[in-house]
């Protein structure tokens, strides 16, 4: 997947930063730094996403395993879910498990919103609830939310849950509430505080590094220099939604 | 012909026993706080109540709704053809026409909204709106036709205004096509979804909502008739049967179109073999109930030599229609649901969260004291605006003569 389909809407405005970064080198190194600073994420509450940025995360399948839950853990304790699964339950982050029809050939992967750059979520939502943020984080507005799931209809990933119940002992950053759609946040929480979603810490924490996250617009990251040198998949590329999420090995 | 004067008097329920409005105003009422009661308990429970859950997030709430709000624009037809297209036995209905379509759409609408998960941001639904949103769209189109068809129904029925009947009518007619269009296209967008993701959607929901509405007239009217001992011509009844008919074999073929296009165009296979065969209650809904009672039993029924002369067959085919047509709704809304996302082509897909597997759904009956609150609705804001102001058709007979000529 080659760099420069992750920058279709953040492209413009990152090559006209880079004329003015040009311009002001002369004078001063600080607009490169800031560029290509790899940390320098955090971000102050009143400081908006910056659309410099594309969130995104790179799943390689052939590292994850097939017994192993912790991602889905992780991120019930971060955001404050009760980890049940009956049918009414909110899931932000499952494991799947895929077997090929022919060759027998099988995998393990989580699957979570895939933060795409044309979300049908968003394009579909009546009241402008479902949002995009700058920095590509697919997010939902609770107090916009009237809770008609049209977005829960419109997603292809299955990846948005409706919150059927009241809810008690919430997590202070993390708002969820009755009657209101919810998903994977990329844990935005500790994103803007420099750190990394939850589920990522943990299958690095088990050693199983299958979950890589980073700026995908920032070549020198991680992510940007891994989706440059492997082939890697988009779900439902067919929709042309450019995800944030990729996958690699299946 | 006419045999009771309750044609020519003021009001249709003014020379029935008053008694009898306030029994029906009564069971209407009864219904509706049933309703009220079941939007309050979910309010204070949540969704948990409902049979709805992750996986089928629009239930039978949407299937009354949807109904009502496509019916609903089927029903201004009547109205249509006498103003738009000058038909005089039409013209006398299209007061009733007017009314039938307003308190159904305000029905739909009523189950839509309770049935948010925040029925109390009805303010911000109403101020935020997304413009790239076909909801968003579909309800400016609702709250269009309420002022248009409000509109029309007052240059109908009052003297002065007369003259403004056909521009006003032809912008409702307008209107309501553009409306059925955004609702069908509620379902022809959802690009990700096997069962829907077809640009047949919108053209099909126009012609359901013709033989949909046209049946919930017929029905009405034939209560209304019944209530007050008056039989209705044979002419009219002719015309109205035939004209039911055209209509569901338009949506029949429409229907066939559709499962043919998926199969042979799209290539939805496993979709159109769970629909069509496997699917269980959505397979026999679709054959039993959408095909054969909302389909072919009504037009076998219609085009019976019997039908000419009576209005009961007419009645039963319209009511078998409205049947059918509450089936075609659970088939396309809880049905395409319940048929898996394919996310992964090509492999077998399985995990926590129901992948890969048939959805399950069973309706509770918080859902369906919501869904019957549509109909509550409609009911009651058309038998109190028939007792208050003069509905029922008064047909000038002369013109039926004369028209058929
Ligand atoms: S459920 Fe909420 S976020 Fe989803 S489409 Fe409706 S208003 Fe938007």
């Amino acid at each position: 997947m080659s760099e420069h389909q992750f920058n279709q809407d953040a492209g413009q405005d990152r090559r006209d930063f880079l004329k003015t970064s040009a311009g002001l080198a002369g004078l001063t190194l600080a607009p490169g730094v800031l560029l290509y600073g790899i940390s320098a994420y955090g971000r102050a509450p009143d400081e908006p996403a910056s659309s410099e940025v594309r969130w995104g995360m790179l799943i390689d399948t052939t590292k994850c395993s097939s017994g192993c839950n912790d991602c889905v853990t992780a991120c019930n304790t971060e955001n404050g879910l009760d980890g049940k699964t009956g049918p009414q339950d909110s899931q932000w982050i499952r494991k799947v498990h895929i077997k090929d029809l022919q060759t027998s050939e099988q995998h393990d992967l989580p699957m979570m919103c895939q933060h795409c750059e044309h979300p049908p979520c968003v394009d579909v939502c009546p009241t402008g609830a479902s949002f995009k943020r700058a920095d590509g984080i697919v997010l939902v507005d609770r107090h916009i939310c009237i809770g008609c799931r049209y977005c829960m209809m419109a997603c292809p990933y299955k990846a948005r849950s409706f919150v059927h119940e009241p809810l008690h002992d919430q997590k202070p950053d993390v708002p969820r509430g009755k009657g209101c759609v919810e998903a994977c946040t990329f844990c935005v929480q500790r994103v803007d505080n420099d750190e990394q979603p939850a589920c990522v810490e943990a299958c690095n924490k088990a050693e199983h590094n299958a979950m890589l996250f980073g700026d995908l617009n920032n070549p020198a990251s991680d992510i940007a220099k891994a989706v440059k040198t492997y082939a890697t998949t988009e779900v439902r590329a067919d929709l042309r939604l450019n995800t944030g999420v990729r996958y690699q090995g299946i | 012909m006419a045999t009771n004067n309750c044609v020519d008097s003021k009001s249709f329920y003014g020379c029935a026993k008053s008694q009898q409005f306030w029994a029906l105003l009564a069971l209407g009422g009864l219904a509706m706080l049933g309703t009220l009661f079941a939007f309050f308990t979910l309010e204070h429970h949540g969704h948990i109540l409902t049979g709805m859950n992750n996986q089928i997030v629009w239930g039978l709430p949407h299937v009354f709704a949807v109904f009502l709000i496509v019916a609903a624009s089927g029903v201004l037809n009547v109205a249509s053809i006498g103003s738009v297209f000058g038909k005089k036995i039409y013209k006398a209905r299209a007061p009733l026409s007017g009314l039938l379509a307003l308190a159904m759409l305000a029905g739909g609408l009523g189950v839509l909204v309770l049935d948010l998960g925040r029925s109390d941001r009805l303010v911000v639904a109403m101020t935020h709106y997304n413009f790239k949103s076909i909801f968003a769209w579909n309800m400016i189109f609702y709250n269009g036709f309420f002022a248009i068809v409000g509109l029309y129904l007052i240059t109908l029925m009052s003297r002065n205004l007369k003259q403004y009947s056909k521009p006003v009518g032809l912008l409702a007619f307008l209107w309501r096509l553009a409306l059925t269009t955004a609702t069908g296209s509620i379902f022809g967008f959802l690009v990700a979804r096997a069962g829907y993701n077809s640009a047949l959607y919108a053209p099909m929901f126009i012609i359901y909502s013709f033989g949909y509405g046209l049946a919930a007239f017929i029905v009405v009217q034939s209560v209304m008739y019944k209530w007050n001992n008056i039989e209705v011509d044979v002419n009219i009844l002719a015309r109205l049967k035939n004209l039911l008919a055209v209509f569901i074999a338009a949506g029949l073929y429409f229907t066939i179109v559709l499962h043919l296009t998926n199969m042979y165009f799209a290539k939805q296979w496993d979709y159109e073999h769970f629909i069509l065969v496997s699917g269980g209650i959505y397979t026999t809904l679709f054959w039993l109930g959408q095909v054969l009672i909302g389909g072919i039993l009504p037009i076998m029924l219609l085009f019976s030599p019997a039908a000419k002369q009576h209005p009961a067959i007419v009645f039963v085919a319209a009511l078998l229609v409205v049947i059918g047509g509450h089936a075609q709704m659970y088939v396309t809304i809880v049905g395409g649901q319940a048929f898996p996302l394919d996310m992964f082509p090509g492999y077998a897909v399985s995990s926590s969260f129901y992948d890969g597997e048939i959805h399950q759904y069973t309706p509770s009956i918080w859902e369906l004291m919501l869904g019957m609150g549509g109909i509550a609705i409609a009911f009651l804001v058309t038998t109190i605006a028939v007792h208050i102001l003069k509905f029922i058709p008064a047909d000038d007979f002369k013109d039926i003569e004369l028209a058929d000529h």
